[in-house]
């Protein structure tokens, strides 16, 4: 028995995006496989490690606890599309690789992620508010002293380019 | 930009690629592939009485669906004992899909491959396996018991058993020299579970060409060149028809060495069988229950010691938890054993371990593997001595100490590797005193004093650790020009995110003399470099490091060879800086690298202009001579490799503040301390790296990660829910400074550091709770529960006196003597 497909459509990194899939799809594999944004990475699949964090209209969410058609409507920022569209990275990004705050990288998404609405919403963390920011996303390598540090960077760069 | 990059604590080449979302790890490669997933046992242990996949038949998408019985030739058999070992009398390693007995939740019964996941677990869900249940082993006490047997074959449930000793310098064997030892302790010592838990789980994607008859396999693994070569045997495929290569590998930790996984084999089988490409990439509950575990095992401490606190016999007998089947042989309680001796010297010693096989997950090794249990057992043994003696914590430790001249300093064991235990180079005292000194050791009691006047309870401990680095048997480099100047190195090692582009280019960089922008390095592509062993032991940077350097040097030797002639001049009158070869003193007379390597290469057609220079008519020579010498080669390439003959031996001492919550029994590490010698570093920005993840990674060890099984082999915590890793909120500043004392075993002088971060952890913190609460601590990891329980216990709660020359304070001996003095 086939099963049915929904028309879903949303903007992604600013562009105009869509696919047909089963209700079930979540957005993480609709983000990796339907549309090929594979930044996104799955690490655990019941919402606890946040390498799946996208930005939803802004927010961050973990999109391997929300299903693709939920999302139709709505505006998706990936890890694709945090660098500016010449590909100059963003002050977290920038950031990260500043302060060596990836190993292995794959949590490294959804830190971004979080870190770009974090400092969006408190452009100057005190230390307990970064850790306090970060303390929904797992990393496995880096034992977070240089993502934190990191987080810290970033607000200082984002502040000189004002 | 210099080209002096070694030592550099330089920005990571990997990151632009991997902040901007453009990582390929292993499930963002093959989309269009088909998708398996599988059938897994419910059960500890059971016999399949029945499969019955008709329910799956009619599932929409549904491609094929195996079982055992469908397993042809080699891929039937048993998963290979990849370390074999006289002492493991009873090796068993399992099928890639269940034989008639499964032996821990987890084990893969049935294969299905379908058009996309969903459709691959809709099916999965419909295949009936009829079981009947048998009863299970769980827990290492249990095992040994053997009241009921994992392997039918196997008496008692041992897997292997093996003894090491070494007698005192008055020729005294341990038992004894513990007899006529002024003091004598004895005590049980154990640890739980825990899990490398990367957070990319394995993933396996094949690809068979029937026109070229090859295979290509993608792995999320700690051994490319390991899993080609038992694929294609399994597969019965030649070598060269096989290609294996680890993208991005998104954290390992150790438990990617463990090949072939099953997957690993049944993924590619079905490929050629199917003639499609497929994949299988893990989820979360999959990895914690058909991957491997570590760490659990319960040890029989007996120590003799003199009134300094001089260790004079040493007799550890420890059971070791090596799960349902043992395909990584008994590496883990080797390491254990010899390691657990760390930086000092016991007089006599005697160890015994006992593998034991539970109908449990697989124990392979974890980052630290086996270390952090011999150091957990040699550390709380010093803090024993020194609580019976009333003696301060570091006195003791200094007083065991093999001091800077000892060096080559021969523990009398057989490592991991089958060569002697002779630990290269070091300066344990030093290592000592610099932590004590980082987190002011001595002035510890005015703050305990002052935390406890509030209320609060502070406690301090320390401990100290050797580990074996960079084991052999070899690895191997590839360095390569090409004619616009790149600089291609390639090492058949593979990467798990410790920086090796980074690092490897570094070295290249200094060697060659070339800008590291130049340089491109390649890992764990079997495409580009055939032999090697793998990631594993904090070995890439020694290994494969020196292996680069040396066929950098060769190469080096080549290109100066060739400008020499180019520029008429003597080859050692040459440099090469900024990727040009100099004439030294002569800053006219040069020629880039690039050139040098046109020139390698006598061609008779040119592709550009830069070739055209080495065309037939215009590369001058004598008429009498071959364009190519005899014994060389054309191209300006180096292979080099480095097979040590033992392992180097680094070395580190941690320590920790605790405070402990008087009514939550919370634990809080207020500060943590490390001091690291790895010998020369490489990249300092890297190892400090390295050293923090580790350090995070034993402090989950230590306070939050354990594996639970019930009595029905059941693993009740498989999720992140319940598995407790540390977020960034549990993890504190981590302060560290270095010691480098070179090693006199390889060109480079390097020490692996990868997995130093992780091994002491568990002591530290267990001294630190320990000083704290005046309550022994012998079991890791300790809980706020478990704290709770023990005061509530009140396990020896009545305050000693202070140790002589530490701050009096809620530090206090407890310590139970059943041995007597």
């Amino acid at each position: 028995m086939a099963e049915p497909r929904f028309e879903v459509e949303l903007t992604v990194n600013g562009v105009r995006r869509g696919a047909t899939v089963p209700a079930r799809r979540l957005l993480s594999d609709f983000l990796r496989h339907d549309l090929g944004l594979t930044g996104t990475h799955v690490g655990c699949e019941h919402g606890v490690c946040g390498c799946c964090t996208v930005l939803l209209d802004g927010e961050p969410v973990r999109s391997c606890l929300m299903l693709a058609v939920g999302a139709a409507g709505h505006a998706i920022t990936t890890v694709e599309g945090l660098a500016a569209p010449d590909g100059t990275p963003s002050p977290v990004q920038r950031a990260f690789t500043e302060c060596h705050g990836l190993q292995c990288g794959f949590c490294t998404p959804g830190f971004l992620c979080t870190v770009t609405a974090l400092l969006r919403d408190n452009p100057r963390p005190a230390d307990d508010e970064v850790l306090e920011g970060i303390s929904g996303n797992l990393c496995r390598c880096t034992g977070y002293q240089n993502i934190v540090k990191a987080v810290h960077r970033a607000a200082r760069l984002m502040a000189e380019a004002e | 930009m210099t080209t002096k990059m070694f030592g550099e604590p330089i920005r990571r080449l990997e990151d632009p690629r991997l902040v901007a979302g453009r990582g390929r790890f292993l499930d963002d490669l093959g989309r269009d592939a088909l998708a398996a997933a599988f059938v897994r046992s419910p059960h500890a242990h059971a016999r399949i009485a029945d499969i019955d996949v008709s329910g799956a038949l009619d599932v929409d998408g549904l491609v094929a669906i195996y079982t055992w019985d469908d397993l042809a030739g080699r891929v039937g058999e048993p998963l290979p004992l990849l370390i074999p070992h006289p002492a493991l009398t009873h090796g068993r390693t399992g099928y890639p899909l269940a034989r008639d007995v499964v032996r821990h939740v987890g084990e893969p019964v049935a294969m299905v491959v379908a058009a996309d996941r969903y459709v691959a677990e809709d099916a999965a869900e419909r295949v009936a396996v009829t079981y009947e249940p048998l009863p299970p082993v769980v827990g290492v006490e249990a095992a040994a018991a053997a009241e009921h047997l994992v392997h039918d074959d196997v008496p008692g449930n041992v897997g292997a058993h093996l003894v090491q000793e070494v007698a005192g310098e008055n020729g005294l064997d341990a038992p004894a020299a513990i007899e006529r030892a002024p003091h004598r302790l004895e005590f049980r010592l154990a640890i739980e579970r825990s899990a490398s838990m990367p957070l990319e789980g394995r993933g396996v994607y094949a690809r068979w060409d029937a026109d070229d008859e090859s295979l290509r396999v993608y792995s999320s693994t700690q051994t490319s060149t390991s899993v080609r070569m038992a694929v294609a045997a399994k597969l019965d495929l030649p070598p060269t028809k096989v290609e294996v290569i680890a993208p991005d590998v998104g954290g390992g930790f150790g438990v990617k060495i463990v090949h072939p996984w099953p997957e690993e084999i049944l993924v590619p089988w079905a490929a050629r069988l199917l003639g499609r490409e497929v994949k299988w990439t893990e989820d979360r509950r999959e990895h914690f229950v058909s991957s491997a575990h570590e760490r659990g095992q319960v040890h029989f401490v007996r120590v003799g010691f003199d009134d300094e606190g001089r260790v004079l016999g040493l007799d550890v007998r420890f059971l070791h938890d090596h799960g349902a089947y043992t395909p990584y042989g008994i590496i883990v309680p080797i390491i254990t054993s010899t390691q657990l001796l760390g930086p000092y010297k016991v007089g006599a010693y005697r160890v015994e371990f006992t593998s034991l096989y539970t109908n449990t997950v697989q124990v392979t090794p974890y980052r630290g593997a086996g270390r952090p249990q011999g150091v957990f057992c040699m550390e709380r043994t010093m803090d024993r001595i020194a609580a019976h003696l009333g003696r301060d914590r570091t006195r003791v430790r200094a007083a065991n100490l093999i001091q800077p001249g000892d060096f080559p300093y021969d523990q009398g064991l057989t490592f991991q590797d089958g060569r002697p235990l002779i630990y290269d180079s070091g300066d344990y005292p030093e290592l000592l005193r610099m932590v004590k000194e980082l987190i002011a050791w001595d002035d510890f009691g005015a703050a305990r004093a002052e935390a406890a006047a509030r209320g609060r309870r502070l406690g301090l401990g320390l401990a100290c650790y050797v580990e074996g680095t960079g084991v052999g048997p070899y690895e191997g480099g590839h360095v390569e020009v090409d004619s616009a100047g790149r600089v291609h190195v390639s090492t058949g090692l593979t990467s798990q995110g410790q920086g090796h582009q980074t690092a490897f280019a570094q070295i290249a960089a200094t060697e060659l003399g070339v800008p590291i922008e130049d340089v491109r390095v390649t890992t764990g592509d079997t495409r580009r470099f055939r032999y090697a062993v793998g990631t594993f032991a904090s070995r890439a940077a020694v290994l494969s490091g020196n292996a680069i350097a040396l066929a950098c040097r060769a190469l080096r030797d080549k290109a100066l060879r060739i400008a020499a002639e180019a520029l008429e001049a003597d080859p050692r009158d040459l440099d090469i800086v900024d990727g040009v070869v100099r004439v030294r003193g002569d800053p006219a007379a040069s020629i880039p690298l690039r050139t040098v390597a046109v020139l390698s290469n006598p061609l008779r057609y040119a592709f550009d202009e830069e070739a055209a220079r080495a065309t037939q008519f215009a590369v001058g020579g004598s008429a009498d001579l071959p364009p190519v010498a005899e014994g060389d080669q054309p191209g300006l390439e180096g292979i080099g490799y480095y097979s040590p003959v033992r392992s180097t031996f680094a070395a580190g001492a941690h320590a920790a503040v605790v405070e402990t919550d008087p009514d939550t029994a919370e634990v809080r590490i207020l500060r943590y301390a490390v001091v690291h010698d790895c010998g020369r570093l490489i990249n300092p920005r890297i190892v400090e790296g390295q050293i923090h993840g580790g350090v995070a990674q034993g402090i989950g060890g230590a306070l939050y990660e354990r594996l639970v099984y019930d009595e029905h082999g059941q693993l009740l915590n498989a999720s992140f829910m319940d598995f407790l890793m540390p977020y960034a909120t549990e993890i504190p500043v981590i302060e560290t400074a270095h010691l480098q004392t070179p090693s006199p075993l390889n060109p480079l002088g390097i020490k692996g550091a990868g997995e130093a971060g992780v091994i002491p952890v568990s002591a530290v913190l267990a001294a630190a709770v320990e000083d704290a609460e005046g309550i022994v601590i012998d079991a890791m990891p300790i809980s706020p529960d478990d704290l709770f329980r023990l005061r509530r216990e009140g396990a020896a709660a009545a305050p000693a006196a202070g140790r002589e020359g530490e701050p009096a304070g809620l530090s206090g001996s407890g310590d139970r003597n059943p041995a007597g003095d």
